[in-house]
Parts: structure tokens; C-alpha cells; sequence
């Protein structure tokens, strides 16, 4: 049984359908990409699995739990992260504050131990700062701890972005186009996190990247979306060959 | 408990010995620190002598027989004088490759030194090694330091942990319980401990064959001079395979018995820098004039009246300064208006940059302006000049408190001799005078003919016995009508400029003096900000007309303090900073002027024609191998010639 699973979603705007009975399967440790056109539904399809938007009908189901009508809290705490394509991070807060925030859905304890800094809440807050340490160490942003986000290039923005939902230590990590706008050099060490990410972490990674070079790249499989329809899937190789794929994001020509 | 302070009775030690000896008298005390997730976790001499062990365990599993060589390629981590102490606990002998250096750099040295094993520090340095592998066969094992990435080589029995290592090594010590102990034992001081490389300004790069004897030495000589207390902490942050950070880390740590800390990331050394707030400091020219630039840009940025205290309170460190790089006592008033100064800003300020613990400072490798130092001591840091050279375990003579000048790199410090030859060259003697080159009988012969380390560097004593380094002996030039100068002697003070990032003088037989002049990026791109002067690329910003004018300013004020036949003429502005990437600069910093000359031959050309327009195309190599040219047009920039003073003095 694939860890997340799509079916049939459709959803509609009022009379304008975003998606039409979308289907798609992911599996636990699979780096799947969705690519297609401006418009196509992507980052809609994203906001469905992640509980922004509910899908009029169909039926989005991760692991045990049904998807199809949860919150985004209900989303995060089955274990479901996912960093924005426009960067959504405090920026009068510093990167470590930030991190720490993201964490705060595994924070239990009660008033009274958070008013003293007493046992389960000086406890959970050392391993919130811990398990924030191992994320920063492995984002490399140990330069910027202490920086206010708002301070930091655009290039940084978006790896904290990624640091801040890596740091809900999710099973199912929904990157939307992580590497927009970024320089040559900037995508390559991003290419090299995700890389990193599913490699020690295990996480199953569902990436939306215009870069059609890295998602060839580094995909298991790639979902093309166009006008809110699936019109492709498969593995790189096979989906570059798509008539279908050429015309879509060629035109007629092909 | 004991603590073993500095002592020249040290010299019967190997290094590993030095460190064995101070984990059983004072086991308990720090030796080491690292900051990893944002803590500092600190190691005893216990746990540091432990590691080195049993790592020597681990390689001794592994095969590694006395005399071979173990080349570490790795950031300051603890694990690097872990590998380098146990593979000369062995017999072996350590040697630090750059960590910036490319693949085909690390090939030769790899080659040429005959390394066995490698320690390599992650992922990143790994790859480089597997593009090289089959120029490097002499390589039987490569030990990574972060296992991050590295799941796809566990296949390869080339690669295997540093962890691994030691769980080798564990194994090892239970069915050899004294396996390493006796290796270790059977060292003697003059056994070679470590490989140098010398930053081969010219040619390939040598390997200077250092002895234990030679560190240690070092250490102890330095401390009489210097002394510093075992409580005491140092950040280890310049590359270990440099001699200096070598002679500090290995050298000074071991005889010292003082903390070593190990930076977090190199991009947080500065921060943690702060966090440690070390005792004493080791750095060349480009980290104190960094420092220095960087407080001049944020206080240039700040509002008029902090601007305006800025300024009045440096003028009484100046005038402090003067005075006690002298050695003597200021004033009352001064003293009381110092006071006033250290309270308002000098101690704030070194708070902010850690540097409110420092004994002294220390300056080498190359010449520092007498701005940066003025500035330094005012503010109240003891900054000195040392100078030595990596054959001389990198530091031979040093500024005494007190007796601190800007002409001059201090006086000899104990057990070193000094003379100078005929032809002006200076040589030294001292037990810290390497061994030679490896496998490199004529140099060596060359380098220590006579029983006298030829540092190959042109220079004087003065009358009270302070030594002046002129300039290498093989750089100093001559006009086409016999004038002799010193290109670099020229290129410091033109680098004095904070506006001047790097310059390269040419006029050896030609007319007249030109140089090639690279724009600092931050401060230039700062004025220009302030000026509103829109610019794109470091390329656009180095051809701006008011640039150039602003470059012409500062090597006309530099013209000012030379003879008018040693004087600039024409300029260009570079339009790409020299980079040791392109070869144009050595892993040090130091311009390879020949390289530069050939590569930039035209532009060469053109400073003595007649043109004042070049046009070239400029290649940029990225980092994933693609090219890409763009054309663009060099102004060449002429200085009118400096009107000789008439009639003022008849």
C-alpha cells in the first residue's frame, strides 16, 4: 500500500475546475516531482494533501488516515511537512526562533511547568533544541542561528524554509519549487539537501520544481499536471519522451 | 596535580610521547573543545590521549607501518590532530592538505608525498578524491570524518569511518594491549613528525620534513618569550595544514598544555571567536585588515555622533599606542583619557569581537600596513610581527612586548641565530630548522647550505638587533635604467588602501612602474552605495569611471612616498579578482606574479603602448565545470606625472 495516496481529487473554484480526478500514488522513501505548466494545479494539488484546500470530490488518504477533510494541524501532526514556494517564516524572528516554533506541535506540557522551566517542560524544551540542533547542523546554518530571517539572503530564506519543516521531523516532506529563483550554485547544494534529506532521514519527499534539468535528475517518478488533469507519469526518462509532455511544454510542434 | 609547564627538557619527547605524558600526570584537564549542535563539548588530555590510541590501534589493524605517511584533507576538527598524533604515535609521519585545494592540487601532493592513508572530511572532500583515483594509487584507505552522503560508497573497501577506525582499533587493543604503547615508545625527537608544504610561490609545492624536536623547540621558545598560562584558551581556525596554525594547534597546545578550540563551521569562527574569547591569536595579514575593515564599515554606516565619538576616542588610542608600542608609560592625562576611551569603546569593542581575554596577537606570512597595527594597539589588542618561514617550523623572530614596530619583525627568539650572507640574504640556525625537503635532495642542499636555513628573503639587522625583511631575494627588480625596487615592498602600500583588495607591480627592464589593481568589493561597493552609484557585477563596479578616479587618489597619495622613479604611472583596474581557483594566487594568498603576467600578458602590453583602451575576453569558470565569456573593454588609467617641488625650498 503506497504511503500517500490521491484519488480521483477533483477541485473546483466555483466554476473553474483546478483539478480533474487527480490521481497519484506515492510510496514510503519514493522523491516524487510533479512538473507541468503555469496553472496546471500544482501547488493546488500540494494545498489539498497538506489541508489548505479540501477537494470537492475524491479522496486523499496518507498512511492510516483518511486526508481528505483534515486541517493543516491535522495534516502536520500525521506527519506531513512542507516548505513554500513564498517563503512563510517569522522574519522579525532569528532562524533558531523560527525552527523552534515549528516544533511546537510536540510540545505537551501544561501552564504551570512552562511559568517555572520545571521538569516535563525543561525536558521537552532541551530536546526541542536538540532535535532544532541536528536540523540547523544538517541545513548547514550554523553561520545563521542568530540572524534574524529577515537579515538573511533570499538563498538562505528558502533552506530555513526547508530547515523549519524538516524540523517537524515529518515522514512526508511537500517542497514547492524550493529552488525558484535561486542561483547555479545555490540550487546544486539544494539538489544536495534533498538528496540528503531522503537519504538519511528516510524521508519520502514530493517535490513541484520548474527546473525540468534537476527533477529529471533526482526523481524516482515525475506526475506532469496540465490544466488540472494528470497527463503523465512515470519515471524521468519516460515522461521525457511523453508526446504528450513535448506538447504540452513545447506546443503543437512536437 | 602537577600541571607540565613549557620546558626545554620537552625536546626528549616525540609529540605523541608530549601528549601520552600530560593525559597521565593531569588527565582531568581540558585539552580540547568542539562546538557540534551549537554546545561546546569539551575533551581531557585523558580522553584526547584515549582517541589518538586507539585510532593508532585502528590503523594499525589496518596495516600501517612506521615511516608511511597519513594526509589529512580536512577542516579544524579534533579528529585531524587525532589522526595526525596517532600516525606519528606509529611512526608515521602526518601531513595537512588545504581543504579548498582542487583535485588535481591534491593529487600531486598526494602523490609526491607518498601518502598510504587519507583522512578526508566529508562527502565533499571524498568526491575530490574519487576524481583523482586512479592518479593516487598509492592510497590504500580513505577515512571520512562525517558519515553524511556517504551511504552510496559503503560498497567501495576503500572508504571506511573515522568511527570505524576506532572500533578497529578497540578490537585491536584487546587482542594487542600494548601494540600502540610500544610503537609509540620506540619514537625519537628527531624522527620526522609532520610534512609542510610550502606555499610554492614559484613551481610546485615542496614538502618541508618537520621534526618533533622542531615543534616542540618552537613551542618551548616561543612560550619564554611569550608565556601563557595552562588555563589558557586558543581558537584553532586557520587550515592545519598551514605551518602557523600548525605551530599554534600542535606546537604551542602540546608544550603549553593550553585549551584548543575547535570552531563549529569555518563560516563561524568569527562568532565563536567571540564565544571563546582565546588568549592568544595567530593570523596573517588578511584576517587582522578583515577585522579591521569590517568594524570601519559598520561604524561608517552608524549615525554622525557615533561616528564622531568613534573618531575622537581613536585619535587618544593612537596617541596611547605610540607610546606603549615604545614601551613606555603615557602621560597622566593620556592615561586618564585612555581610561575614559577602554571604558566607553576600546572594551565594548573587544567584547564584541572576543578579543577582551587576549594576551597578544600575532601577525605573519606577510606584511601587515602600520595603519591596521596602529589601529590594533590602540584599541588596546598587543599585536606583534612574528616571521619564520614553514622550514623554520614557521617562527623564528618576534616582537617583545613593548619594543613593537611597524619596519621591522622583531628579534630573534631563544635558540635562534641569525646572519646575513653577503648578497643581504638572511639566514637562521636553530633546532627548529627542518629536515629538508622530502624527496627533494637539491633543494634541501640549496635550502641548508652551510648548516644555515636560507629563508631566501633579502633583509637587515638593525643597530639594537631588530631584523627588517626587504623582500624575497629572487623578487627584488630593476628598472630598464637600473633603478632596483621591490615590487611587493610597493604593492603593500598600495594595499594599505582599504579600497585595494590586491595589486601586482610590474616594471622589472621596462621604463617607468605600472601595476595591476584589484577593487575591494566591500569597501568600494559600500562607496559607491553611499554615492548612489548603481553597479551590477564586480566587473561593471571595477570599470567605473568614479572608481577609478577614486583609485587614482590613493596611488597618487602613494606616490607621494616614493621616488619619483619608483613611482605608478599607469594602472589598470582588473576586472575579476585574482583567485587561487584560476592559479593566479597560491592556497596563502601570495600572487603567483608570473602566472599573472603571462595569463594578462596583453594587458601587460598595454600599460607600455600608447593605448588606453583594451579590449578582452574574460572567461568565468563555474563551479560545475561550464564556461562562460564576456566581452568588455579595460580602460587603462594614466597618473600625472607628480610635479617636483620648484622653487619652494631655494
Amino acid at each position: 500500500m503506497a504511503q500517500l495516496s490521491v484519488e480521483n481529487v477533483t477541485l473546483v473554484f466555483g466554476g473553474l475546475a483546478a483539478l480533474s480526478a487527480v490521481s497519484l500514488e506515492v510510496e514510503k522513501g519514493e522523491l516524487v516531482s510533479i512538473i507541468g505548466p503555469n496553472g496546471a494545479g500544482k501547488t493546488s494539488l500540494l494545498n489539498c494533501i497538506s489541508g489548505f484546500y479540501h477537494p470537492t470530490r475524491g479522496r486523499i488518504r496518507f498512511e492510516d488516515h483518511d486526508l481528505t477533510r483534515a486541517s493543516p494541524h491535522t495534516a502536520t501532526r500525521y506527519g506531513i511537512a512542507r516548505a513554500f514556494q513564498n517563503i512563510e517564516l517569522f522574519s522579525g524572528l532569528s532562524v533558531l526562533e523560527n525552527l523552534l516554533l515549528a516544533r511546537y506541535t510536540h510540545l505537551n506540557y501544561g501552564l504551570l511547568p512552562a511559568a517555572l522551566y520545571y521538569g516535563r517542560a525543561q525536558n521537552a524544551e532541551i530536546e526541542a533544541r536538540r532535535q532544532v540542533e541536528e536540523v540547523i547542523d544538517f541545513m548547514e546554518l550554523e553561520p545563521y542561528r542568530k540572524e534574524l530571517v529577515g537579515n538573511l539572503p533570499y538563498g538562505v530564506r528558502k533552506r530555513v524554509e526547508v530547515a523549519r519543516a524538516l524540523a517537524l521531523g515529518p515522514k512526508l516532506l511537500l517542497l514547492d519549487e524550493p529552488m525558484a529563483g535561486m542561483t547555479l550554485e545555490e540550487k546544486e547544494d539544494m539538489v544536495r539537501f534533498i538528496l540528503d534529506i531522503r537519504a538519511e532521514r528516510g524521508t519520502t519527499i514530493v517535490l513541484i520544481e520548474h527546473d525540468l534539468g534537476v527533477v529529471m535528475d533526482i526523481s524516482d517518478r515525475v506526475y506532469v499536471l496540465d490544466f488540472g488533469e494528470v497527463i503523465a507519469e512515470g519515471p524521468p526518462e519516460e515522461v521525457a519522451q511523453d508526446p504528450r509532455v513535448l506538447e504540452a511544454y513545447v506546443g503543437g510542434a512536437a | 596535580m602537577k600541571v607540565m609547564r613549557p620546558s626545554y627538557e620537552m625536546k626528549q619527547y616525540t609529540l605523541p610521547q608530549l601528549l601520552k605524558l600530560r593525559a597521565e600526570r593531569e588527565g582531568e584537564r581540558v585539552a580540547l573543545r568542539e562546538k557540534d549542535f551549537g554546545i561546546w563539548n569539551e575533551y581531557t588530555y585523558a580522553d584526547y590521549y584515549a582517541t589518538v590510541r586507539d585510532f593508532g590501534h585502528g590503523l594499525l589493524a589496518l596495516g600501517f607501518e612506521p615511516g608511511e605517511k597519513f594526509a589529512i584533507l580536512a577542516d579544524n576538527i579534533p579528529e585531524w590532530v587525532y589522526a595526525e598524533l596517532a600516525a606519528q604515535g606509529l611512526g608515521g609521519v602526518s601531513l595537512g592538505v588545504y581543504p579548498s585545494s582542487v583535485p588535481p592540487e591534491i593529487a600531486y601532493v598526494l602523490d609526491y608525498t607518498d601518502a598510504a592513508f587519507v583522512l578526508a572530511e566529508d562527502q565533499e572532500q571524498v568526491d575530490k578524491l574519487l576524481e583523482i583515483r586512479d592518479q593516487i594509487p598509492k592510497v590504500r584507505k580513505v577515512i571520512y570524518e562525517d558519515p553524511r552522503g556517504m551511504r552510496g560508497y559503503r560498497a567501495d573497501d576503500w572508504f571506511l569511518s573515522f568511527q570505524e577506525v576506532l572500533e578497529l582499533g578497540r578490537e585491536h587493543r584487546k587482542r594487542h594491549p600494548r601494540a600502540f604503547e610500544e610503537r609509540l615508545a620506540a619514537g625519537k625527537p628527531d624522527d620526522v613528525a609532520h610534512f609542510s608544504l610550502t606555499s610554492g610561490t614559484t613551481g610546485k609545492p615542496k614538502a618541508a620534513m618537520l621534526s618533533h624536536k622542531n615543534l616542540i623547540h618552537m613551542g618551548v621558545a616561543l612560550q619564554e618569550v611569550d608565556p601563557l598560562e595552562p588555563t589558557d584558551d586558543y581558537l584553532s581556525f586557520l587550515p592545519l595544514a598551514w605551518i602557523g596554525e600548525q605551530m599554534m594547534t600542535v606546537g604551542m597546545g602540546l608544550t603549553g598544555g593550553f585549551a584548543v578550540n575547535f570552531p563549529e563551521e569555518v563560516e563561524t569562527a568569527m562568532a565563536d571567536l567571540k564565544e571563546i574569547g582565546p588568549h592568544v591569536m595567530f593570523s596573517p595579514p588578511r584576517v587582522w585588515e578583515g577585522i579591521q575593515s569590517r568594524i570601519w564599515v559598520q561604524i561608517s554606516e552608524s549615525y554622525r555622533f557615533n561616528r564622531w565619538v568613534y573618531e575622537k576616542l581613536l585619535k587618544v588610542g593612537y596617541r596611547a599606542a605610540d607610546y606603549r608600542m615604545r614601551g613606555e608609560s603615557p602621560p597622566v592625562a593620556l592615561r586618564l583619557a585612555y581610561a575614559l576611551a577602554h571604558f566607553l569603546l576600546f572594551r565594548p569593542l573587544k567584547d564584541r569581537l572576543g578579543f577582551l581575554r587576549l594576551r597578544r596577537a600575532y601577525t605573519g606570512g606577510a606584511a601587515l600596513g602600520p595603519d591596521v597595527f596602529r589601529f590594533f594597539h590602540a584599541i588596546g589588542v598587543n599585536l606583534k610581527q612574528i616571521y619564520g618561514q614553514t622550514e623554520i617550523t614557521g617562527i623564528a623572530y618576534v616582537h617583545r612586548d613593548g619594543d613593537v614596530r611597524y619596519d621591522t619583525v622583531g628579534k630573534p627568539i631563544p635558540g635562534t641565530e641569525v646572519e646575513i650572507s653577503e648578497e643581504g640574504e638572511i639566514l637562521s640556525r636553530s633546532d627548529a630548522v627542518c629536515l629538508g625537503y622530502y624527496k627533494r635532495p637539491d633543494a634541501t642542499a640549496e635550502l641548508l647550505e652551510g648548516g644555515w636555513l636560507h629563508s631566501g628573503d633579502a633583509g637587515y639587522l638593525t643597530e639594537d638587533g631588530h631584523l627588517v625583511v626587504i623582500d624575497r631575494l629572487s623578487d627584488v627588480m630593476h628598472t630598464a635604467s637600473g633603478e632596483m625596487f621591490s615590487p611587493q615592498f610597493i604593492e603593500n602600500k598600495l594595499k594599505f588602501s582599504p579600497y585595494i583588495k590586491e595589486a601586482v607591480v610590474f616594471g622589472n627592464q621596462r621604463p617607468y612602474l605600472t601595476a595591476f589593481l584589484n577593487v575591494d568589493p566591500q569597501t568600494v561597493g559600500k562607496w559607491a552605495e553611499d554615492r548612489g552609484l548603481a553597479y551590477t557585477t564586480y566587473m561593471d563596479l571595477s570599470q567605473k569611471p568614479e572608481v577609478a578616479e577614486l583609485i587614482k587618489a590613493e596611488v597618487a597619495r602613494v606616490n607621494e612616498e616614493l621616488p619619483e622613479p619608483l613611482r605608478i604611472r599607469r594602472f589598470v583596474l582588473l576586472y575579476k579578482l585574482l583567485d587561487a581557483d584560476d592559479d593566479e594566487l597560491t592556497r596563502t594568498g601570495k600572487v603567483r606574479r608570473k602566472f599573472v603576467h603571462e595569463k594578462y600578458a596583453d594587458l601587460v602590453e598595454a600599460l607600455y603602448g600608447q593605448v588606453d583602451r583594451v579590449p578582452v575576453r574574460a572567461v568565468f569558470k563555474y563551479q560545475d565545470g561550464s564556461e562562460q565569456a564576456v566581452e568588455t573593454e579595460v580602460r587603462i588609467h594614466d597618473l600625472a606625472p607628480v610635479p617636483e617641488p620648484v622653487g619652494e625650498t631655494r
